[in-house]
């Protein structure tokens, strides 16, 4: 097919071909920087947790006697247990994704003095004993913590329990020590607190993302604690899936009971987690309904042009198909001129859409976007265009000759 | 002739009913679109308190150690530690001067048979409530004596006052915190600042409701309150608070004018130095932001909003080109037309006038639609999860301002057709006929 009269063509009626290559070009770099915003949040929702999110529900008891904090916890947690289909019963300080943040920071360089930047940022977990189990860890390397251990831990007046065993997840094993074995290395903080790794889990996530990027948001630490501290208030209690919410209305009804001037709350994990990751769905689906509008008007915009074009031009398409062209080549004139505005409208809107990206980078939270969104992005807007010109060709190719020997 | 224009748009609008109506409908998407996600913007980055808000500041000193410091580079802490707290406190340089820290406070049900609950806390010294305007509906705050004396007295918010005493005068009755009896001093009228800018990097919410329970902070400490957040720069005891090498407060200072200002900075680059020489700080770094200036600094509002603004006007952009495509294929058709206007005597001007007619009542029904469609996105912003969520509506200004936007873009669509229709050459047009 001959493309030269379409570019002449096309050069009589340079606003309306500007006008369109500027939509498309506009509707790409929208298009590709939305996709990648939206395909950014939907990696954020799911972003893996390896505990058992599904059988785990989290009772909170907060306003118990600090000074009974033994005995209440001891109860407590018999109480729990005897509930029929409970699997197993921790106490922990925080919870993943539950925005109640215990960041603590950790160097592996003993002679390292003050806070600076040396030290690591992490999400520090106080789990008693049973909590590998109640929480469902995926051991990766090494082992949970032994009786030992755990009795060996308090916190007393400070942020980090004594005891020196801790349980790292996988990409904060990787963060500290690149390319090594974590096991058996030291984690220090200040001069008074050190902690030996003994084993390793699966990536958990933090109570909140406190600003890092998707790899920091799960750089946990175990640390192993005895029964005995007022600062933890989260049940952790595991159960079947099926038996999850019997179970979670027992716990608060019976903690309730047992505790009359304690405030007692509960959620399942699952509720936990929705609630985190809430306004990330919500921006997610504005994105998607936003992509949806444009690319509609986008679509619309072009028909409401070619038509008028393929109105304007009845005459001359009358005297193509008088001197012999087919309805084929009528047809393929006003798909191949789309796809060559398209073209136009998309290499201008690849431009734009790695400018706004470099744009948002320096201003926002926001990723580099792979290259590949280009293409796809390009690929998009010309399917669309194709789709949308193919009524408004269609028509023109159904133009009879005969139109030629009238006038108007 | 406005009146003809007026009729002439209207039928030629009326001729082709589908262009019509898909040049409305996309203005209308993107002018919703936009006014919905600027409603919200403007919403999250408004003064919380515009008659005071050039002349509160929040000073900043930086407790940690020399090690790590690059001058010029280290900001200060967000917060301040308890002893510096104090002492800018006690030499009292400002006309107002409070500090602050958030904290839940377990309030104790007034009828036997409810359960109690936390309440989120404000924890802060006198000043607090004269420097904040904070609008009082029974009783007054605490003086500054009470303060220090670590006198059981809280005030509490108008919906606390609803729930626990059913709205009635409560000052003078006994409220239960943890395990101790507080006085009510004083109820709030109904009070909750957005952003709520005193809470932004103490540990609380940013939007939504206001705190129910401000307590005299000595109190608190007396009482074992914690503070939301507490931020340790080296391992301590934290048991003792007052010592502790952590940071937790927050601290405003009311300087009404810009000489005071001015002087109050230099106080703390003094202060600061005076630390240093006894050995107590080892930073020279200050920073004294305005309310603004430090609602900016801490990003409050969420950079996805920014980012659902971008979007949206990048889409009203394509609404806009997609519009002027429109009109100017609907107005290159009707050249015939115009030449006839042309050869009766018509002016280049009345044309250009003629179309533009055309293009604003499509932005005032563009506008209209928009209206309703920027109703319908608030609406599901109000169906969100997140904090701000109750407070999206649209108010009278972004009212007003929609059909300003729906004129200007279809003004703006208007133009270029217009500009074409009227300098076609009538003669050609006619002989074509």
């Amino acid at each position: 097919m001959n493309i030269r009269p379409i570019f002449s063509s096309l050069r009589k009626h340079r606003i309306p071909t500007t006008l369109i290559v500027l939509e498309i070009a506009l509707a790409c770099a929208v298009l590709c920087n939305a996709v990648f915003m939206i395909g950014q949040r939907i990696g954020d929702i799911r972003l893996p947790n390896a505990i058992d999110q599904a059988g785990i529900s989290v009772v909170t008891v907060q306003g118990t006697d600090p000074d009974h904090a033994r005995d209440v916890i001891a109860r407590n947690l018999a109480t729990l247990r005897a509930i029929p289909g409970v699997q197993a019963v921790a106490l922990m300080n925080t919870v993943p994704l539950s925005q109640n943040g215990w960041n603590t920071g950790f160097t592996t360089d003993p002679a390292t003095k003050g806070f600076d930047d040396k030290y690591v940022n992490v999400a520090e977990y106080l789990i008693t004993s049973g909590g590998d189990k109640a929480l469902g860890l995926h051991l990766f390397r090494g082992r949970f913590f032994h009786a030992d251990e755990y009795a060996a831990g308090t916190l007393g007046t400070s942020f980090m329990p004594t005891g020196h065993a801790a349980v790292i997840t996988r990409s904060f094993a990787a963060r500290m020590w690149p390319g090594h074995s974590a096991l058996g290395k030291v984690l220090y903080m200040g001069d008074t607190y050190s902690y030996t790794v003994v084993g390793i889990v699966d990536n958990v996530l933090r109570p909140n993302r406190n600003g890092g990027d998707a790899r920091s948001f799960s750089h946990s630490v175990f640390l192993p604690v005895a029964p005995v501290e007022s600062a933890m208030n989260d049940y952790i209690v595991r159960s079947a899936p099926v038996d999850r919410d019997r179970v979670l209305r027992a716990s608060i009804d019976k903690l309730s009971k047992l505790e009359p001037a304690a405030v007692v709350k509960g959620r399942t994990f699952s509720d936990i987690r929705n609630a985190y990751f809430a306004d990330t769905r919500s921006m997610a689906w504005m994105l998607v309904l936003v992509c949806a509008v444009m690319i509609a008007v986008t679509a619309f915009g072009i028909v409401g042009l070619s038509s008028f074009w393929v109105g304007q031009r009845r005459r001359q398409i009358g005297i193509r198909r008088a001197v012999g062209a087919t309805r084929g080549h009528i047809l393929r004139y006003f798909q191949t001129e789309n796809f060559l505005i398209s073209s136009l409208g998309v290499a201008l809107g690849m431009i734009l859409a790695y400018g706004a990206n470099l744009y948002l980078m320096q201003h926002y939270e926001m990723a580099r976007m792979p290259w590949y969104f280009l293409p796809i992005g390009a690929l998009t807007l010309w399917l669309i265009g194709q789709f949308s010109v193919l009524g408004p060709a269609l028509r023109a190719s159904n133009v009879p000759p005969v139109v030629a020997t009238r006038s108007v | 002739m406005f009146g003809y224009y007026l009729d002439l748009a209207l039928r030629s609008l009326k001729r082709n009913k589908v262009l019509t109506a898909l040049m409305v409908l996309a203005l209308a998407l993107g002018i919703g679109a936009s006014i919905t996600t600027l409603t919200v913007l403007r919403l999250l980055s408004g003064d919380p308190l515009p008659q005071k808000s050039a002349q509160l500041y929040y000073p900043q000193v930086d407790p940690r150690p020399a090690q790590g410091f690059v001058a010029g580079k280290t900001r200060p802490m967000p917060t301040l530690t308890y002893t510096d707290a104090m002492n800018l406190l006690k030499l009292h340089k400002a006309r107002h001067q409070a500090v602050m820290a958030l904290t839940h406070a377990k309030v104790m049900p007034v009828q036997g048979s409810e359960r109690p609950f936390f309440s989120d806390a404000v924890m802060t010294t006198s000043d607090f409530f004269p420097m904040f305007d904070v609008p009082f509906r029974y009783g007054s705050g605490w003086s500054a004596r009470d303060g220090e004396a670590h006198a059981r007295v809280v005030v509490i918010s108008d919906t606390l006052n609803q729930k626990l005493f059913g709205g009635a005068n409560s000052v003078g009755r006994t409220l239960r915190i943890s395990s101790h009896d507080f006085r009510v001093a004083g109820v709030l009228a109904p009070w909750s600042l957005q952003p709520r800018f005193y809470a932004v990097r103490l540990g609380g919410r940013s939007y939504g409701d206001g705190d129910g329970v401000f307590l005299p902070l000595q109190t608190a400490l007396a009482d074992k309150m914690r503070p939301s957040n507490l931020n340790c720069y080296d391992t301590g005891d934290l048991s003792k608070l007052k010592r502790a090498p952590c940071v937790w407060l927050g601290m405003w200072v009311d300087l009404p004018t810009a000489s005071q200002a001015r002087a109050y900075r230099s106080f703390l680059a003094n202060y600061v130095r005076q630390q240093m020489a006894l050995g107590r700080l080892h930073r020279p770094e200050t920073a004294m932001p305005d309310l603004m200036q430090w609602l900016r600094q801490s990003q409050v509002v969420p950079d996805d909003v920014r980012l659902q603004a971008w979007i949206a006007f990048g889409f009203l952009l394509i609404c806009v080109v997609n519009t002027v495509g429109l009109l100017l294929a609907k107005c290159l058709r009707r050249s015939q037309e115009i030449g006839v206007r042309r050869a009766l005597g018509a002016t280049r001007r009345t044309v250009f006038a003629q179309f533009m007619v055309e293009a604003g009542i499509i932005g005032l029904a563009g506008g209209l639609l928009g209206l309703a469609f920027a109703e319908l996105g608030l609406w599901g912003i109000r169906h969100q999860p997140a904090q701000y969520a109750g407070l999206a509506h649209l108010d009278l200004s972004m009212f007003a301002f929609t059909f300003v936007v729906a004129l200007v873009s279809s003004m703006i669509a208007g133009v270029l057709p217009a500009w074409r229709a009227c300098v076609l050459a009538p003669a050609p047009q006619l002989k074509a006929s």
